[in-house]
Formats: C-alpha cells, sequence, structure tokens
C-alpha cells in the first residue's frame, strides 16, 4: 500500500464568506504527507495552521479544492475513524475514569466491554500511566491527561494522528519530556503524525518535515526538511538540531518581513 | 476521610450553640419583652407543647414545597432540552425567561389564588412550580449548551451524531449546573411555598401557623413555627447535597491532594 496517507490539493478556506466579516484563512494549499510521516506545521497566529489541521480531520469543509485521506474524500475518512485527534485542551471527559476516556471512542464503534478494558490497558502501558485507569482525569497533572488523551486517540488504531498544539499548555520540562515520549509512540505504533504548533525547537525535534505557512491568506511559504536521525535527548544539543531549528527560524523571519 | 468530616461539623456546631446563648443572655440580660423577641427556651417550649400541629403543619407545607419543585423541576429540564435541540427558539426564549427569574414571582401569589382557588392547595402548589421553573430552566440549558468546542470536535471525530453528543458529552456536562440550581431552589421552595400560604390555601399550613398565631401576639408559636419551616429547607437542601455526591463521584475526586503526581 504505497497510497499517500494525505492529500491536499489547491485548497481554499474562507470564513464568513459574503459577510462583512469575511476571511481567506487558506489559500491554494497543496500538500502531500507519506504513510509513517511526522509532519509539522508552523507558523504566525493567523495563519490558518489549526485551519489545515480541520480541513484534514473534516471538522471544516473547504470552500475549493479536495482533501483525500488514505485515497478517500476527507469526511469518508472521518465516518471510517481513520485518524485520532489530539487538542491542545486534553479534553477528558471528567465524569469518566481514565480507563473509560481511552475507551469511549471503542465504546462509540461497538467493542465488547472485554476487549475495550484490554484496549485499554494496552494504550495505559504505551503512554506509561499502567496504575492510573481507576483515576479520575481531575486527579491526574496536565502532562499526565495529554497522555491519557494521545492513549485515547490511539485506541482504534488509527493510521493517522492529528494534533493541534497538544504540548502548548505544559511547562517547557514535561513538554521535552512528551516530545520524547510522543516519538517513541510514533515509532512503535507507525502511525502518521500531522503536528500543528508554534515552537521552533519542538517542529525541528519532531518532524521530518517542517512546513512553514505564511498569514492572510494562510498559504504554504517553505518545506524544510529535517534529517536528525535517531531523536534522543542528546539531539537537543546536537549541532544539526541547531542547524534545523535555524533553518526554520529564518524561514518564519521572512514569513513575517515578506508576503 | 469520615473522621475529617465530622471534625468539619465542630465549628459551625459550637458557633450554634455560642449563637443561641448570646441570643438566650441577651434577652434576659437586656429584659427584652418576649413579644419582641421570644427566648429560645419559650420557643422550644412552644415547640414541644405545640408538637402535633406544628409537625402536621410541617409536613403538610413539605409536601407542597416538594410537589412544587419536582413538577418545576422536571418542566424546566424539559425545556432545557427542547431549547438546546432547537437553537432558534433558544435564542428567543433564554432572555425572556432570564427577565423573568428577576421579577418576584412570588408577588404572584394572591394572582394564583384567583387562578387555581383561594381553598385548596393548588395555587400554593403553582407558586413553588414557578418559582422553581426558571432557575432549573436557565441552568440547566447553560450546562447542555456550554460545552467546550473541543470536547464536540473530538465527538464528531469519533463520527458521532448529534444524539450521542447530548447523551455522552452534553447531559453529564450539564449536571453541575443542575445540582448549582437545585442547591438554589430546594430551600426556595419552603419559602415560596409559606408566602403562597399566606395568602391563601388550608389554613393548618406553616404560613396559616405563623400568620394567625402572630396575629394573636403569640409570637412564641410563630417562632416554633419557622423553626420547623427551617428545618424542612435544611432538610430539603441536605437531600439536594446528598444528591449532588451520589450522582457526580468524579467531583469529589482530586480534593485530597492525590492530583499533586507528576508526569
Amino acid at each position: 500500500m504505497s497510497e499517500a496517507a494525505v492529500v491536499v490539493t489547491d485548497v481554499e478556506k474562507v470564513f464568513g464568506r459574503g459577510s462583512a466579516e469575511e476571511v481567506m484563512a487558506l489559500s491554494g494549499v497543496d500538500l502531500t504527507i507519506q504513510p509513517g510521516e511526522f509532519v509539522t506545521l508552523i507558523g504566525p497566529s493567523g495563519c490558518g495552521k489549526s485551519t489545515f489541521l480541520r480541513l484534514v480531520g473534516d471538522l471544516l469543509e473547504p470552500t475549493a479544492g479536495s482533501v483525500d485521506v488514505f485515497g478517500k474524500p476527507a469526511h469518508q475518512a472521518r465516518l471510517d475513524q481513520d485518524y485520532g485527534m489530539v487538542f491542545q485542551h486534553a479534553g477528558l471527559f471528567d465524569w469518566r475514569k481514565v480507563a473509560a476516556n481511552i475507551e469511549l471512542p471503542l465504546e462509540l464503534k461497538g467493542w465488547t466491554k472485554a476487549d475495550r478494558a484490554a484496549r485499554a490497558r494496552e494504550m495505559l502501558d504505551l503512554v506509561k500511566l499502567p496504575d492510573f485507569g481507576g483515576h479520575y482525569p481531575r486527579q491526574l497533572s496536565g502532562g499526565m491527561q495529554q497522555r491519557v488523551s494521545i492513549a485515547r486517540a490511539l485506541s482504534f488504531e488509527p493510521r493517522l494522528l492529528l494534533m493541534d498544539e497538544p504540548f502548548g499548555a505544559l511547562d517547557e520540562m514535561t513538554r521535552e519530556h512528551m516530545q520524547g515520549e510522543l516519538l517513541r509512540i510514533w515509532r512503535e505504533t507507525g502511525t502518521t503524525v500531522v503536528f500543528v504548533t508554534h515552537s521552533i525547537s519542538e517542529s525541528a525535534f519532531l518532524s521530518n518535515r517542517v512546513v512553514v505557512l505564511s498569514p492572510r491568506p494562510g498559504r504554504i511559504h517553505s518545506i524544510v526538511e529535517v534529517d536528525l536521525g535517531e531523536r534522543t535527548e542528546d539531539t537537543r544539543e546536537d549541532p544539526q538540531f541547531f542547524r534545523a531549528s535555524t533553518e526554520i527560524r529564518e524561514a518564519l523571519r521572512s514569513v513575517e518581513d515578506g508576503s | 476521610m469520615t473522621v475529617g468530616r465530622l471534625r468539619g461539623l465542630v465549628p459551625p456546631l459550637v458557633t450554634g450553640a455560642l449563637f443561641l446563648a448570646a441570643w438566650e443572655g441577651g434577652v434576659r440580660g437586656l429584659g427584652i419583652r418576649e413579644f419582641l423577641l421570644p427566648k429560645p427556651t419559650s420557643i422550644w417550649a412552644q415547640l414541644t407543647d405545640q408538637w402535633p400541629t406544628l409537625r402536621h403543619a410541617g409536613w403538610e407545607t413539605g409536601r407542597i414545597a416538594v410537589s412544587g419543585l419536582v413538577v418545576g423541576i422536571i418542566a424546566g429540564v424539559l425545556l432545557a432540552f427542547f431549547t438546546t435541540h432547537f437553537r432558534t427558539v433558544n435564542e428567543g426564549l433564554t432572555p425572556l425567561a432570564v427577565a423573568v427569574n428577576a421579577t418576584p414571582i412570588v408577588a404572584l401569589a394572591p394572582i394564583f389564588n384567583a387562578w387555581f382557588g383561594i381553598t385548596g392547595t393548588l395555587s400554593n402548589q403553582a407558586v413553588v412550580v414557578a418559582v422553581v421553573f426558571f432557575p432549573v430552566f436557565i441552568n440547566t440549558a447553560k450546562g447542555l449548551t456550554e460545552v467546550h468546542p473541543d470536547e464536540i470536535e473530538l465527538m464528531r471525530s469519533y463520527a458521532a451524531g448529534e444524539w450521542t453528543i447530548l447523551r455522552e458529552v452534553r447531559i453529564p456536562n450539564a449536571l453541575p449546573f443542575f445540582a448549582n440550581a437545585l442547591r438554589l431552589v430546594a430551600p426556595l421552595s419552603v419559602i415560596a411555598a409559606i408566602v403562597a400560604e399566606y395568602f391563601g390555601g388550608p389554613q393548618d399550613r406553616i404560613g396559616n401557623v405563623i400568620t394567625s398565631n402572630a396575629g394573636f401576639a403569640r409570637y412564641d408559636v410563630a417562632w416554633a413555627a419557622i423553626a420547623v419551616a427551617s428545618a424542612v429547607g435544611l432538610a430539603l437542601f441536605a437531600s439536594t447535597l446528598l444528591l449532588e455526591r451520589v450522582s457526580m463521584p468524579w467531583r469529589l475526586a482530586g480534593r485530597d491532594g492525590e492530583s499533586t503526581t507528576k508526569p
């Protein structure tokens, strides 16, 4: 199966068309993401990176162009639950225990109770929270909640993971720790990841490709290829990592100056 | 935890006892006359003396309050669901409900007597229903609609429909809002019932016991009736707290300092 994970063709998104507040969020965007890739979207606020993610997830519809996920329209991919979603706000349901939160998508898919419980245990192991299934979300720290959110998104083994600034609300140390964990999970599961961030170092550390967007209207300004091999905590002090960060930073600067 | 909770009861009990002692001492020491402010001991004497009458009155008024409470809650919740489902109705109705909620509904009691009859209990119940309905409706509707947008998007990413979102997200989200409304309207229902009884209805209820005894300058009996009314109000309030604990176990979680675990 060599079909692309995501194919975005000449996509345009206008909010409030015809009204006084009409905003062109994205215009003329083309992007192809291969299976197993880790692609980061970065850009100043208003560049449409979250909008892009929502178009891929069929939470928004493009006003022009097309979005295909695993060779089918994004809408069908959503109905088939081909992707999992993680937001900045962990979005765990307070009223469900941690394990029950992870089981929610499985419940909606009609899995049996035993299968759900087994998968929830597996997922808790994967995100290294094996003893927290019986806790309520509010008993967990922010970083732990976000890990549960990732476990929930991966519970039904989607081939695509869409992440909208998932570590944006975490402190620096937790954030770096979570980045390492995410890369480990990505390697273990082989999932394709599309990741929105506004942190340069985060994008350089995580991804194979960094898509730099320019604002008003959102367009792809440039794509930075990052080749750091297997990431470890040492990667953060590697000259290669600084070079990649610098390249991304310069692209972002020219976005701010130019266009 | 139980020990902690029992220990939590000590300060209010001590304060309450001190308050009663100060009241008793004040009335005796300053020579305040009984018709202005009876001593707690005189009120207690009347409470035991008139117990059959007072118990009956408290029971009947409590029934009015509870029946009105139940009908008002059901109506409020139903309308909240209705307006959540039909957004346009919501936009027209909610500001109106907020405005009506701000008007003193108990003031309608004499008018309700004309509508529902002055001798029966229906008019009194109607006052309670009207008082209970609006806060329940407004709060529940708020809880059903004020859901974090990410949570809706998450459910949509699972291809969930409106019904699933209602069941899995909106209703649990509305529970704390509903509980707040309950805490507010439970004591309010007793107040509404008594004020309504001042204006009409059967003569063996708390409201009438208070007015008739005050009319004959038997203030100690009136005070005893007020004490019974407070007890009914407190009992209803306590039941709502209990209901809250049982229906929302997650709200208690994390209060015992367990949330300090690091990632």
